[in-house]
């Protein structure tokens, strides 16, 4: 019974001291050192950075899809149960179902060889024992449909190729969101798309997120994005968490030096000329080469 | 899909034209006189002439090139030895080594040289595929690099010699395999699959050795891609990842170069059937090749020709069945 309130009050995901090494032939490579983090149930967490600095790294982890040579240690707390070193057919149970994936590119995350409706559907008829491939296909239809895809009961029996790239992004989103799962770990789900697009991706995000109660986990390089989106955020740099917060506090006192300058970066309304600053935050080692 | 049927349909009539048109003139300017040939030891001059004129030897490059073509469409009669010879459509001429006509020795033929190519294409395409698969789930691992030795060995080591080592290991020094008779299926069904069994090994061997390379480097690329990603991220079961999201992308495009491969080996395995002595279309070739056979030479060219062009329709027709990206492209 304790247990149960216990449950309830602690967050969805609680990451602590959370480190990725990959070996390598110089020695083991640490991409992500130290880091915690928390997403309450219904919350969503922005984990902003350049590319290099781990974010993407941290979301596979979570997943326990580590590419070949990684590993993860310290503490995933995801629901009561530790996920870190969760054995392979129980972590599988997780994945998809409780805890679904959005990746970057939509077109290279759709497999070409099946039509949209299949691939959305496999991830119910796999979860799900003694459903027909019939109900797993109104899912995928009603799936469709929720991310507004127009003449959804015609279009889950097309293929990827015949999709736009928003469109293709939203078959994705269906996928995810098909298992009702608790988190959502959206990775750069707008960067492949253009600058219209993306802005109903990321309402599309914002919409399901309050339908469904599911927390979300937004990764991006682009701050515009978090804002719109996310609570709080967490600012990565090689690696490390510099600088977690609200949005707003982030947004109007940084405390770190790296995250003053990334905002700076971002390109404002009411700047007098676009100064570009991007020197300013590449990573120190393309930083000494440019001087 | 129609359309598509039709415009290849059109470009393999082409091609074949064009295959028997540069044949024909090959044969037309190299040729030794086939009169000459034909004529014997005891020649004259005049039987010589006599002979030019019966075959129309003495006709144009493409009176002759036409009357040819024309047989395959409607037949010809050749005029041996003052007797007609009725050659049906599509009549591929008259040997006159042999005295028979060509139709008649390639079906005969055919059957064998079929029977080789389809049990070793079953062969090398299990085999390689297999092979591949194994090597690519075991990356770097020992059975990796026992396949890859396996099949540099396989690459490197010819035909004839693998088949002579064969022969002599397993028929003459260990005698587990029967010498080798001719007999037909119906009659004794395991001395007739006792006979193909080392052709069929030795043709298979070569390209089992590509196919496992091939696919082995397909399925690695295909593992990389991101939609295999995805179908992890869904909580897929292993078994359900690997056939669905890798194994189909990866082993598609073997279907193409299965198919142009054994198109190719229909026209005749020469090396294999020379070897072990299997009356073929291969052995046709080689044999008529060494007696300056030309109408035969020609036959199995237009054949081969003909197998390698129906072979490609057949893939192209059947990749666009099985990549959803070809066959509703257009309307992306």
């Amino acid at each position: 019974m304790t247990d149960d309130v216990n449950k309830n009050s602690s967050p969805l995901l609680s990451v602590r001291d959370l480190t990725v090494s990959f070996r390598t032939a110089q020695g083991p490579v640490r991409v992500v050192r130290n880091l915690d983090f928390d997403v309450p149930r219904g919350g969503a967490l922005g984990i902003v950075g350049e590319s290099g600095s781990g974010k993407s790294m941290t979301s596979l982890s979570i997943m326990g899809l580590l590419p070949k040579g990684g590993t993860a240690t310290g503490s995933v707390r995801f629901d009561g149960t530790e996920l870190l070193g969760l054995a392979e057919r129980e972590m599988r149970g997780v994945r998809g179902d409780r805890i679904a994936m959005i990746f970057q590119d939509p077109l290279s995350s759709l497999n070409p060889y099946y039509k949209v409706g299949t691939q959305i559907a496999e991830a119910y008829l796999s979860h799900r024992s003694g459903v027909s491939r019939k109900q797993a296909r109104s899912v995928a239809i009603e799936a469709m449909e929720r991310v507004h895809i127009r003449d959804a009961a015609r279009r889950v029996d097309h293929y990827p190729h015949q999709f736009s790239g928003g469109m293709r992004q939203r078959i994705m989103i269906a996928m995810a969101l098909s298992m009702e799962p608790d988190l959502i770990i959206a990775d750069e789900p707008t960067t492949a798309l253009d600058v219209t697009v993306q802005a109903q991706i990321l309402d599309l995000l914002s919409e399901i997120r309050q339908e469904t109660g599911a927390g979300l986990i937004l990764i991006t390089h682009d701050l515009a994005v978090v804002s719109e989106v996310t609570d709080e955020i967490v600012v990565m740099r090689e690696g490390v968490a510099v600088e977690r917060g609200q949005v707003e506090q982030v947004f109007s006192d940084p405390q770190a030096d790296y995250t003053r300058r990334l905002l700076d970066a971002v390109p404002r309304i009411d700047d007098e000329i676009g100064l570009m600053r991007t020197t300013d935050i590449l990573i120190p080692s393309e930083r000494r080469s440019v001087r | 899909m129609i359309r598509i049927a039709g415009s290849r349909l059109l470009g393999m009539i082409i091609v074949l034209f064009l295959v028997t048109l540069f044949t024909y003139a090959i044969f037309f300017l190299l040729s030794a006189d086939p009169a000459v040939q034909i004529c014997g030891k005891n020649c004259t001059p005049e039987r010589i002439e006599q002979i030019r004129l019966n075959l129309g030897l003495d006709q144009p490059f493409w009176t002759q090139f036409w009357g040819y073509v024309g047989g395959l469409f409607t037949g010809r009669t050749f005029m041996v030895a003052g007797a007609s010879v009725e050659c049906a459509a599509p009549c591929l001429g008259y040997s006159f080594q042999t005295s028979q006509l060509v139709g008649d020795m390639i079906v005969q033929r055919l059957p064998i040289t079929a029977t080789i190519a389809i049990g070793a294409a079953v062969l090398w395409l299990l085999g390689g595929v297999v092979a591949g698969v194994l090597s690519a789930v075991k990356e770097g691992k020992f059975l990796d690099r026992f396949f890859a030795g396996l099949t540099l060995g396989s690459m490197s080591i010819p035909n004839y010699v693998l088949a002579l080592a064969l022969q002599f290991i397993f028929v003459v020094a260990l005698g587990w395999l029967p010498f080798p008779q001719a007999v037909k299926f119906s009659d004794d069904p395991v001395q007739w699959f006792l006979n193909f069994i080392l052709p069929w090994i030795v043709l298979a061997v070569g390209y089992a050795a590509v196919y496992t390379r091939l696919t082995r480097a397909n399925v690695i690329d295909t593992l990389q891609e991101n939609y295999v990603r995805t179908a992890r991220a869904k909580g897929l079961q292993p078994g359900l990842v690997w056939r669905r999201h890798a194994l189909r992308p990866a082993l598609t495009p073997i279907v193409t170069i299965f198919g142009m491969d054994v198109a190719g080996l229909l026209g005749g395995a020469v090396i294999t059937e020379t070897v072990f002595g299997l009356n073929g279309v291969g052995k046709l070739t080689a044999d008529s090749i060494t007696a300056n056979d030309q109408p035969v030479i020609m036959a199995v060219t237009l054949l081969s020709a003909f197998f390698v062009i129906v072979g490609n329709m057949v893939v192209d027709l059947l990749y666009t069945a099985i990549d959803p990206r070809v066959r509703t492209g257009a309307s992306a």
